[in-house]
């Protein structure tokens, strides 16, 4: 019980940062050698300019070799800082944050090299719309999981979100009662995670995993034995259209980026900020992080740590599903067969790699929302990376993260044990 | 905050709890006087805490009665009893680690400005006012994670005046303390009466009862057998407490020390955060000699057993046993070259409940002759000599194939005991091997050892219990935040060991120091 | 070893209750219960066979299980079906026809789902005019044929949960056994025999060397197996797709992303007749569930795992290394999930497909709790399992009743018997809901 995290953390400790510094200067000299000597002939071009904009954003054009050997020379340099300085928390994320970034514009430069210029502003656009289910689907981790409850069960809770988003939606007539009840769907399989979990003390990822089926089979079924034959009545439901914010969507690149998108990407705003801000500044969420790290103290001090994880568990679900109705009524309006297809696994991974933080869980999924809009895009301009190793990319990342990063952060406490009084 | 008003008369009338077919409390009365510091005296077991609990709101009796002031309550869970004044300092701290003090100060009883944000201002002031108040002297913005456990201690007080309370329950406080914290929390619980509150002190200590107490309750096996005096003495005391005379010390003859067997050389073990937990040991166990190590718990013994062990690596230093360099070899290696192990948490460490009787008795030997060849396990030879054991040591059990995790704690320990003296053994390093046990399953425990030492193997023995150390101990050495207070022979006075624990009166001759 | 299945962390509830217990084995232990135990088993054996039934002993629990999953599938089936939702829609003019034709609506479907995956009375008529007598098996061997994978999968999650490792990996330990096997299957030429053998071999190596990296990597970084497996599942559905885009896997001139055929000499030869589809694999896979069952109760390996997996604390004091349990176990398990691949594209599909893992890997999940992590019992589990696919697709053919239904029992199945306690509800049965609720219990993600 005592041996053993000693022995690891210690070598661990030493091992990561030494790691990490290895990590930096080997993209380094990706950047110089892959991207900077490799790259094709001629400019990268990025684009920033929708057609139809009002104001008209010069194209910016890079010399990929110069511009990656350069970069990656930074990266070398701050790989060996960071191996050799202790350096405080903040100055090592953004040693991080400017290797990866670096990394990422040497990547582009060497993909774009000689092709079609890079539409930047549409790929964020793709970008911040893939990322809507997973960061709802993040924050719907958050929440259970804060009160002690590992959810799995995102990726059920977003097909079921979709599929009710869908069918209500198109029975009814009413986009805005799609979003409630897709809303309502995820919930509804929060609280079968929840029963199940709470009441009869189920292993909770092996509950995780089997809703998940659940839902794949239902929605499934249902899609086979209704949607398919009424496909004009039950399955062809509008869409929300784009809201332009007045003032700040008229910013050049960013208002097209962040202030003209459908309802989902404001309610996503707004989640992650009441979910951060409720966590972590409220009564509330005092109470449901003293039940995720210690249920036996908070009932002690008077806190129903059941109710609060029935509850916890319900509201996640219901936070899930908004992302899942994002999928069909936010984006291509009707429902297919698994058409959450892993997202709610990639929000997982999202939470765990932002350490069980809302605002580390949306950076997580921005940052995987951005790997599959890249994929996507360097589809059509051609780049010489087969798409298929950009989608792998958000998996990798996920366990370079546990195996690396996360072992130091820690999940809450009592996450996944149920809370029993005899 | 208006502590200072005349506490409540407290009284439980004819408690009864059962867990099933053991009756934990039986028809338990106890009346607490406003004001008075009432010690809850009773073996591990006796069922203290239960009634505790009861009164907490966390169990249900079956049962009985609760009166405040002559009037009768109920308390469903902890939020009433807390609501009635009545507060709890938990044996294990019901404190969030990763919380700072002040946050689990208000924890429950938020105070909170609009939109339910939190105010933390508020918070650190009550925190800064309490503390003041008692001079408990703790800083609100530290995470409890990081305060010693002394200090976490005073930080469930603090929780408990907090939210008012005018009896506090502290549910056996001076297990993890040094008789120097004992004192400081001694001096705190007088202020504590001082301004008007009722204390019931669990313990099983005679010697803090008596110095504390205004009256005793003593329980044994879920009943009140009698409420002595605080002036009653030791034999007393503990003849009540255990239901008969107990013998403290064991039938042993004088040791006949022979040849070092384990020789420990300047041991070093490291803790995560690369603080030195063994720091500097050196000490040699010969065969046929019991070695007690006594300490307050938290005082490095478990490393140093667990290093010994190869459980947790060593920084530097050496450890060798009947000539054998076993500096950072593995447990296996260790288990192999002869070494027996009785580790502190039975049910942690020592066994698996979920396997057989038979499965557990071969435990760490499961991969040696007779009982395995190659990949092979010979399933006959484990159950013949488990059927072997289990007569030997007295196991009650149905069968071999009973599951252990149903057995009670005290043929668990018989079963960890038989696995590891029922082979040849060089050296025994048994943690806390009585912990948690009836009187008479440690005799069991006491007189096996004994008879191990008598059989020429050297003993290791931790124990928190100072009882325990001058009843097998041929030499006493003590342990002081990881390293070696003084080593003793056995017959000097428990007031000399316990000031070497306290880190009191440490001689620095210790490396020197040898068998007499 | 005990009955229940005692999932990773292994410790029951009472352990959790802090408050209620003070150190463990101290105040209100429960366990002087030694002579107790002994009475009760001294009990009248009719008594205690009345009291298994009513108290809800395992067997009678998973079987009502199934019996409620199945009902509950077949109201899905009666009121999901537009005939019947038509009926409905006549509910106050005929009252009658709408039960009877929801009834009607799910007994086909149930009956066609018994022809597809036992037996089909009209095959004997057939085969007195001169039809096939094989056609008469053709159900049980489809049902055989299902089981394959899904024992040799569920085997590969149930060995590691007694290690108490969640496997839930077997879909890339599949993929990683299906390419290499269809790789040797198609790309290297080798005499009869041989080649499936070498073939299936190399199925093994292929899981095993994605499941030994996540055993290895939980040993290592003590990263959780979880998420390792969760992700590297997705990584290999993404390689398997990069793949049979090289030239070296990608079958020339079709328009899919489709493997060549393997050679005939790597098919898993047929057991009963060429117009049966039942195969060696089968026999791979009983043979699989004996050594398994070998490896945990008579081999030190098997019983450090089941230590490891019981209490890997303990089993560090007695010496054991958990860390190389892992590994080891991890590199079986992806064995055995990889000889599920192989089983696929040797046996039935004999080419690589993106889509060849199916849904092999997470009914492996399924099949391994629904038996117990025990060999024997996964390989129960898996017939029943793989009977529901087979009868499944009849039943499509027949009833136009999508085969997805299936999916919906198998985790209903799963969901009631995890959750024992809600058997028991529903059936009013008496048991001990405190004591033995989770036999699933898990740990966080930190431990």
């Amino acid at each position: 019980m005592t041996a053993i995290p000693v022995v690891r953390h210690q070598r661990a400790a030493i091992d990561r940062q030494q790691a990490i510094a290895g990590i930096f200067v080997m993209l380094g000299l990706v950047d110089i050698f892959v991207f900077g000597f490799l790259a094709d002939k001629g400019d990268a071009v990025f684009t920033f300019t929708l057609t139809g904009a009002a104001v008209s954003v010069p194209n910016l054009n890079l010399a990929p070799g110069p511009v990656s050997e350069g970069l990656g020379a930074l990266s070398i340099v701050l790989g060996l800082l960071y191996a050799g300085l202790k350096l405080t928390s903040l100055s090592r994320r953004l040693t991080a944050a400017t290797v990866m970034l670096a990394f990422v514009v040497a990547f582009l430069c060497w993909c774009d090299a000689g092709r079609t210029p890079l539409p930047f502003v549409s790929l964020m656009q793709t970008t911040m719309l893939a990322s809507i289910p997973l960061v709802l689907g993040a924050l719907s981790g958050c929440l259970c999981e804060r009160s002690g409850v590992i959810n799995i069960a995102i990726e059920g809770q977003l097909l079921l979100g979709a599929f009710a988003g869908a069918v209500i939606a198109s029975s009814f007539g009413s986009i805005w009662l799609g979003l409630f009840s897709g809303s309502i769907a995820g919930g509804l399989l929060g609280a079968l995670l929840a029963v199940f979990a709470i009441r009869y003390v189920v292993d909770q990822i092996i509950l995780g995993v089997v809703l998940n089926v659940f839902a794949s089979g239902l929605t499934g079924y249902l899609y086979d034995q209704a949607l398919v034959p009424y496909q004009n009545r039950l399955n062809s439901p509008n869409t929300f259209s784009s809201i332009k914010i007045p003032v700040l969507g008229d910013i050049p690149i960013i208002g097209p980026i962040l202030f003209d998108s459908t309802i989902f990407l404001y309610i996503t705003y707004v989640m992650v900020a009441l979910v951060h801000i409720g966590l972590f500044k409220t009564r509330w969420g005092l109470r449901v992080r003293a039940v995720g790290e210690h249920p036996t103290a908070a009932d002690t001090v008077g806190i129903r740590v059941l109710f609060t994880r029935y509850r916890n568990v319900i509201l996640g679900g219901l936070v899930a599903g908004i992302g899942g109705a994002s999928l069909t009524i936010g984006s291509v309006g009707s429902f297919g067969k698994d058409i959450s297809s892993g997202q709610g696994y990639i929000a997982l991974a999202a939470m765990i790699f932002g350490r069980w933080t809302p605002l580390g869980a949306t950076g997580a999924a921005l940052l995987f929302g951005f790997s599959v809009a890249l994929a996507n895009v360097l589809g059509t301009i051609g780049a010489p990376i087969p798409s298929d190793f950009l989608l792998m990319l958000p998996y990798v990342a996920t366990i370079v993260a546990v195996a690396g990063f996360v072992g130091k952060s820690r999940a809450p406490k009592a996450d996944g044990q149920p809370y029993v009084k005899s | 905050m208006s502590g200072w008003e005349v506490a409540l008369q407290l009284e439980l009338r004819g408690i009864t709890k059962r867990f099933g077919s053991l009756v934990a409390n039986d028809g338990i009365d106890l009346t607490v006087e406003s004001g008075e510091i009432h010690a809850l005296l009773g073996e591990n077991g006796a069922g203290k805490s239960t009634l505790m609990n009861v009164l907490y709101g966390l169990l249900q009796p079956d049962q009985g009665q609760i009166l405040l002031d002559g009037e009768p309550v109920e308390f469903h869970n902890p939020r009433e009893a807390l609501a009635a004044g009545i507060g709890m300092v938990h044996q294990h701290f019901m404190l969030v680690p990763v919380f700072t003090v002040a946050e689990n100060v208000m924890l429950g009883v938020e105070r909170t400005s609009v939109l339910g944000l939190l105010n933390r201002r508020r918070a650190r002031q009550d925190v800064l006012e309490l503390s003041s108040k008692y001079g408990l002297a703790i800083d609100p913005d530290v995470l409890v994670e990081n305060l010693p456990v002394g200090i976490q201690q005073r930080v469930e007080i603090v929780k408990a005046l907090h939210r008012e309370a005018s009896i506090v329950i502290l549910d056996e406080p001076t297990a993890v303390l040094t008789p120097g914290e004992t004192n400081e929390l001694f001096r705190i619980m007088r202020e504590l009466q001082a301004s008007g509150k009722s204390i019931i002190f669990i313990s099983h200590k005679l010697k803090e009862v008596q110095e504390i107490a205004d009256r005793i309750t003593v329980i044994r096996r879920g009943k009140v057998v009698g409420a002595p005096p605080p002036t009653a003495t030791d034999e007393e005391l503990a003849s009540l407490m255990v239901g008969r005379a107990v013998e403290l010390t064991v039938h042993k003859e004088p040791a006949h020390p022979r040849e070092v067997t384990l020789e420990v050389e300047d041991l070093r073990v490291e803790s995560a955060g690369g603080r030195a937990v063994v720091d500097g040991i050196s000490l040699e166990v010969r065969s046929g000699e019991i070695v007690g190590i006594a300490g307050v718990q938290g005082n490095g013994q478990t490393e140093l057993c667990e290093a010994i062990m190869g459980l947790l690596p060593v920084k530097s230093g050496s450890i060798i046993v009947a000539g054998q360099d076993l500096t950072g070899a593995r447990t296996r290696v260790v288990l192999e070259s002869g070494v027996s192990y009785i580790p502190e948490d039975r049910q942690e460490d020592g066994i698996v409940e979920s396997f057989s009787l038979a499965d557990n008795l071969v435990l760490d030997v499961y991969n040696r002759a007779p009982f395995a060849s190659g990949l092979a396990l010979h399933i006959d030879t484990i159950r013949e000599s488990a059927a072997k054991h289990m007569d030997e040591y007295d196991i009650r059990a149905t069968s071999i194939d009973m599951t252990v995790g149903t057995l009670s704690g005290g043929n668990q320990q018989k079963v960890i005991v038989a696995r590891e003296l029922g082979r040849e053994v060089r050296l025994l390093v048994a943690n806390q091997p009585t912990r948690g046990l009836d009187v008479g399953s440690i005799e069991f425990v006491h007189s096996r050892l004994v008879a191990a030492r008598d059989q020429g193997t050297a003993v290791l023995i931790c124990s928190t219990e100072l009882d325990e150390i001058f009843a097998l101990a041929d030499r006493i050495i003590v342990m002081y935040e990881g390293r070696i207070a003084g080593i003793r022979p056995p017959t000097v006075s428990i007031e000399e060991i316990g000031l070497l624990m306290a880190g009191a009166g440490s001689d620095d001759s210790v490396p020197e120091a040898q068998p007499a | 070893m005990s009955e229940n299945l005692t999932g990773p962390g292994g410790n029951g509830p009472e352990h959790k209750a802090g408050p209620v217990e003070g150190p463990p084995g101290a105040e209100g232990s429960p366990g002087d219960t030694g002579p107790d135990a002994a009475t009760a088993a001294q009990a009248n054996v009719a008594t205690s066979l009345l009291n298994a039934v009513l108290e809800g002993n395992s067997a009678v629990v998973t079987f009502l299980a199934i019996v409620t999953a199945i009902i509950i599938g077949g109201l899905l089936i009666a009121f999901s079906s537009p005939t019947v939702l038509h009926a409905w829609s006549h509910l106050f003019s005929a009252p009658g026809a709408a039960f009877s034709t929801a009834w009607a609506v799910a007994a086909s479907a149930f009956s066609a789902m018994l022809e597809g995956a036992i037996f089909n009375p009209h095959t004997i008529s057939a085969a007195f005019h001169g039809g096939s007598i094989a056609a008469i098996f053709n159900p049980l061997s489809e049902t055989a044929v299902n089981a394959t994978p899904l024992i040799l999968s569920g085997l590969a999650v149930a060995l590691a949960f007694r290690a108490g490792l969640f496997n839930i990996g077997a879909t890339g330990q599949f993929i990683g056994g299906a390419m290499i096997a269809g790789w040797i299957g198609f790309a290297v030429h080798m005499p009869m025999i041989l080649h499936v053998v070498v073939a299936v071999i190399g199925g093994f190596i292929g899981g095993s060397i994605t499941g030994g990296f996540v055993g290895f990597m939980k040993a290592r970084t003590g990263a959780h197996e979880v998420i390792v497996t969760i992700m590297l599942n997705y990584v290999m559905e993404f390689l398997i797709l990069f793949l049979l885009g090289l030239a070296v896997f990608r079958a020339p001139g079709l328009p899919n992303p489709v493997s060549p055929p393997v050679d005939n000499n790597a098919m898993l030869p047929h057991l009963a007749g060429a117009t049966l589809r039942i195969n060696a694999g089968f026999l791979v896979a009983l043979a699989a569930a004996l050594a398994v069952g070998w490896l945990l109760n008579r081999t030190t390996v098997g019983f450090e795992l089941r230590t490891v997996g019981a209490n890997p604390n303990a089993a560090r004091a007695a010496g054991m290394s958990p860390e190389r349990t892992w590994i080891t176990v991890m590199l079986i398990c992806g064995g055995l999930a990889g000889l599920a691949g192989a089983s696929v594209i040797l046996g039935t599909d004999f080419a690589l497909t993106p889509q060849i893992y199916g849904t092999y890997g997470i009914d492996a999940i399924t099949v391994a709790l629904l038996g117990r992590a025990k060999p024997g019992g996964v390989v129960l589990a898996a017939l029943l399992y793989g009977s529901l696919n087979a009868g499944g697709v009849t039943m499509q053919a027949q009833t136009q009743i999508p085969v997805d239904i299936t999916t919906v029992i198998q985790a209903l199945i799963v969901l009631f018997v995890a959750a024992p306690p809600l058997v028991r509800e529903i059936y009013h049965l008496r048991g001990r809901r405190n004591r033995e609720g989770g036999q699933l219990l898990a740990k966080g993600w930190s431990s």
